[in-house]
């Protein structure tokens, strides 16, 4: 149908602005260095942002809902550490390393749910704002996890956890095809399905949303959990990559980058409005900024301040076309 | 005849190319109350914001006291005497009652610092002189509609204004309220100085004004001494036609009961509400502007606590939230279109199927091609201008946004439909098509409760009309007994009625 195609175009207005924006940088990094386009700086990249990518994709339903959560990088680090622990636990038992490690993504999925969960509950129960929940639930989350390791790290005991870290299908490492899996799932959630729509319509206006008969809260709280989730995929992701946890480093200012992620993603930060596989366009963006200042020389130090400055300009140019 | 105060000369607005304005010429003088009538859309906030130097003519000029000025700017507007009070408060609700009156032009000693004693004592002064009981030191966020607008006025005669335009100034104040506001307006008129009084409520035009000047399409099309004009002639005026017109005609006998409301109370907002509303009956909900109407109607849809006992078609329909009260059939069009009624940014068929979206989806799953079919089908029926139903519905103007807020309200097919202010903001063309749907939808079976604080629409639409006073039900009037004066007596409580109980 026409008008279907029109609506379409519409919405992929922003993603493709963001695209385009994601090609001229790349195409830049490409000239800027001849290692830029090599097949394993490629991989690098990509596997690089899929941690961040996958918890961004509940940022963008939590950021459309109306909402904010800054809790997420903290909450990788306590979500990573239990997984951890449940799966030490489960080899002490004598559990097979194949079962253990089911163990620790159930433990990462269930526990980052709970946590996602607990968020929502204090958003819409308590009716505090999501700034200042997630605010407490950022230092709590941290400070529980360095309390738990003593500000160590958490070692993992099977080889299998820390090799399937590194593991890849058809070349694509397995995080990147994980975060691809979700988002093209996620997508099709907030664009074809009534939860989708609702997610959208609460974001757009609380008070209409709930005259129209919209269960408000139940929307609030789906966002906050299906994040807490993310956090849990990503968290025991990471944990494999390094085959342990560390608590005072992991998930460190992840926060910053799923936002600005969702953010350069052309999603609204007033909420109502966002796309997901926007949201991954946005996350790969970060990934090329990071690798180009990289393989220029620019002091690592620097890197947050260009990423500061890219969140910035993305707000500033969403204001603009409005 | 004095020589007017202000004259307009040929003033001309466009917007993007459509006059809105198209040559006014109006003079305005001392010690005269000019009542400025017209439709929405018929030009009547263009030219004050033009006088008061909010807007710039696109051509012809303004004249005060014989001499050609131009404002560039609000304040140069006040500088020269023009002092406007805005329809909507335009009031800093932290700051006192002083601060507000004197906010953008403080007034300031030698040092630079501010006069804190003499902004006190002018507030005061004025204050008195308006008969407001706000003093000077009151935050603006504690004090009631009425005294609000008199802080409004005290702002625009803090400068020693000639001229003052008051924006209808009465659709929040109380009968009560408004009769103070009058004797206010009388004792400045009484001083020299010239009033412009915006409105649509012809009888209080009627009432305070001395002269009146018509507006319908940008064009002045009538101007009269106020003793040689009645309201009736004021309204054909600014339509164009009889009024009676535009309402459908009334039904035959209604069916069974669709609707028991017994007992129905909400703390602080209203008490004890018991009423019944047939299939194929437009029962009108009349009273003051804080009567607790919609306050009935928010119970009933699960919007707001309450107690008491709700049925609907014989069942049992209490609510604890409006997706309850949706599924016992009750729809409701919210008064606040833009608060709670639409999603301006959404797609004008997702706002369509927004209250019925389950009826659209399978275990989640959204059919778009069946949301499309659907808002097309409300299209062709309330002939709703709009090309593409996948635009966004802002790109519609707001007489077809609330066709659309309708439609969104009557998808789920409601048995019991509660519409509240349903053509508050849209012209009278759109108007006459809503209250042909709604009189439509009564004869196809549904019950139609109708909340309206614009009495004609009450008594051109209602079959039967029960009247709320300070939350409660204070009569109820049917078939011809539903006059003005007696939805008046019952409104404001001044006398008992002869209605059938």
């Amino acid at each position: 149908m026409n008008g279907a195609l029109a609506a379409l175009r519409r919405v992929e207005k922003e993603r493709y602005a963001a695209l385009a924006a994601l090609v001229v940088l790349s195409g830049a990094s490409a000239l800027l260095s001849p290692f830029f386009l090599q097949w394993q700086n490629v991989l690098n990249i990509v596997r690089q942002v899929s941690y961040t990518g996958i918890i961004a994709l509940g940022m963008t339903f939590v950021i459309v809902s109306g909402g904010i959560d800054l809790s997420v990088g903290s909450m990788a680090a306590f979500v990573g550490s239990l997984a951890v622990l449940a799966l030490d636990a489960a080899i002490g038992r004598g559990s097979d390393q194949g079962v253990a490690v089911l163990v620790a993504v159930a433990t990462a999925l269930l526990a980052g749910g709970a946590c996602g969960l607990g968020n929502g509950l204090l958003v819409t129960k308590g009716r505090i704002a999501p700034f200042i929940v997630t605010l407490g639930t950022m230092a709590l989350f941290r400070s529980l996890s360095l309390y738990m390791a003593n500000a160590g790290e958490f070692r993992s005991e099977s080889s299998l956890f820390g090799e399937l870290g590194s593991s890849s299908l058809l070349g694509v490492p397995l995080p990147a095809l994980i975060l691809l899996l979700l988002a093209a799932a996620l997508s099709l959630v907030l664009t074809r399905t009534r939860w989708g729509r609702y997610t959208r319509a609460v974001g757009s206006n609380a008070r209409v949303a709930r005259y129209s008969a919209i269960d408000v809260d139940a929307i609030r709280l789906a966002a906050y959990t299906l994040t807490g989730a993310m956090v849990g995929v990503s968290a025991v992701l990471i944990a494999m990559r390094f085959n342990s946890v560390g608590s005072s480093t992991l998930g460190l200012n992840y926060e910053l980058d799923a936002i600005a992620a969702v953010i350069i993603g052309g999603t609204a930060m007033s909420g109502g409005r966002g796309s997901v596989w926007g949201t991954v366009i946005g996350a790969v963006t970060l990934g090329v900024i990071n690798n180009m200042l990289n393989m220029v020389g620019i002091s690592t130090y620097l890197q947050g301040t260009v990423k500061g400055l890219v969140i910035i300009g993305a707000v500033f140019i969403q204001r603009q076309r409005q | 005849m004095a020589a007017p105060l202000l004259r307009t000369r040929a003033l001309t607005k466009e917007f993007a190319g459509h006059a809105v304005l198209r040559g006014a010429e109006v003079e305005i003088r001392r010690g005269e109350i000019l009542g400025v009538i017209g439709e929405n859309g018929a030009g009547k906030s263009t030219f004050m914001k033009i006088v008061a130097g909010i807007y710039e003519p696109s051509s012809g000029h303004l004249e005060l006291e014989g001499r050609p000025v131009s404002f560039a700017t609000p304040s140069d507007a006040r500088r020269a005497g023009v002092s406007i009070v805005p329809q909507e408060f335009n009031l800093a609700p932290d700051l006192s009652v002083e601060e507000n009156v004197f906010l953008g032009a403080e007034l300031v000693t030698g040092r630079r610092t501010l006069d804190r004693s003499r902004m006190r004592a002018r507030t005061l002064e004025l204050l008195a002189e308006l008969g407001a009981s706000a003093s000077p030191g009151d935050r603006i966020d504690g004090l009631s509609a009425a005294q609000k607008q008199l802080v409004e006025v005290a702002k625009a005669l803090a400068f020693d204004a000639s001229l003052l335009i008051l924006d209808e100034p009465t659709t929040m104040l109380t009968r009560r309220e408004i009769d103070r506001l009058f004797v206010v307006m009388r004792a400045l008129r009484a001083r020299g100085m010239a009033l412009v009084y915006v409105s649509h409520k012809l009888a209080e035009v009627k009432a305070i004004c001395d002269r009146v000047i018509v507006l319908k399409d940008g064009e002045l099309v009538r101007e009269s001494p106020v003793a040689e004009i009645e309201p009736p002639e004021m309204a054909r005026a600014m339509v164009g036609r009889e009024l009676r017109e535009i309402y459908p005609p009334k039904r035959s006998a209604p069916g069974a009961v669709a609707l028991e409301v017994r007992g129905l109370s909400s703390p602080g907002a209203f008490e004890d509400v018991s009423f019944t509303a047939r299939e194929g009956e437009i029962l009108g909900f009349a009273g003051l502007v804080g009567a607790g109407r919609t306050q009935v109607a928010e119970a009933l849809m699960g919007l707001r606590p309450s107690s008491g006992s709700v049925r609907v078609a014989g069942r049992d329909a209490r609510a604890r939230t409006a997706l309850d009260a949706v599924r016992s059939g009750l729809g409701y069009l919210s008064e606040d279109r833009a608060g709670s009624g639409i999603l301006p940014g959404f797609a004008i068929a997702e706002n369509v199927t927004l209250v019925s979206l389950r009826d659209y989806s399978r275990l989640g799953w959204l059919d778009r091609e069946k949301e499309l079919a659907r808002a097309a089908t409300w299209r062709d029926r309330f002939g709703i201008k709009a090309g593409d139903l996948s635009a966004p519905l802002e790109s519609l103007s707001g007489g077809n946004q609330q066709k659309v807020s309708l439609a969104k309200t009557l998808d789920p097919a409601p048995r019991v439909v509660i519409v509240d202010e349903p053509t508050r903001g849209v012209d009278v063309a759109a108007k006459a098509e809503i209250y042909r749907f709604l009189g439509e939808l009564a004869g196809r079976g549904a019950a139609v409760l109708l909340v309206s604080s614009e009495l004609e629409e009450i008594i051109g639409m209602s079959d039967r009309v029960l009247v709320m006073r300070e939350g409660r039900i204070a009569g109820e009037l049917e078939g011809t007994a539903i006059q003005e004066r007696d939805i008046m007596y019952l409104a404001t409580g001044l006398q008992a009625a002869g209605g059938i109980a």
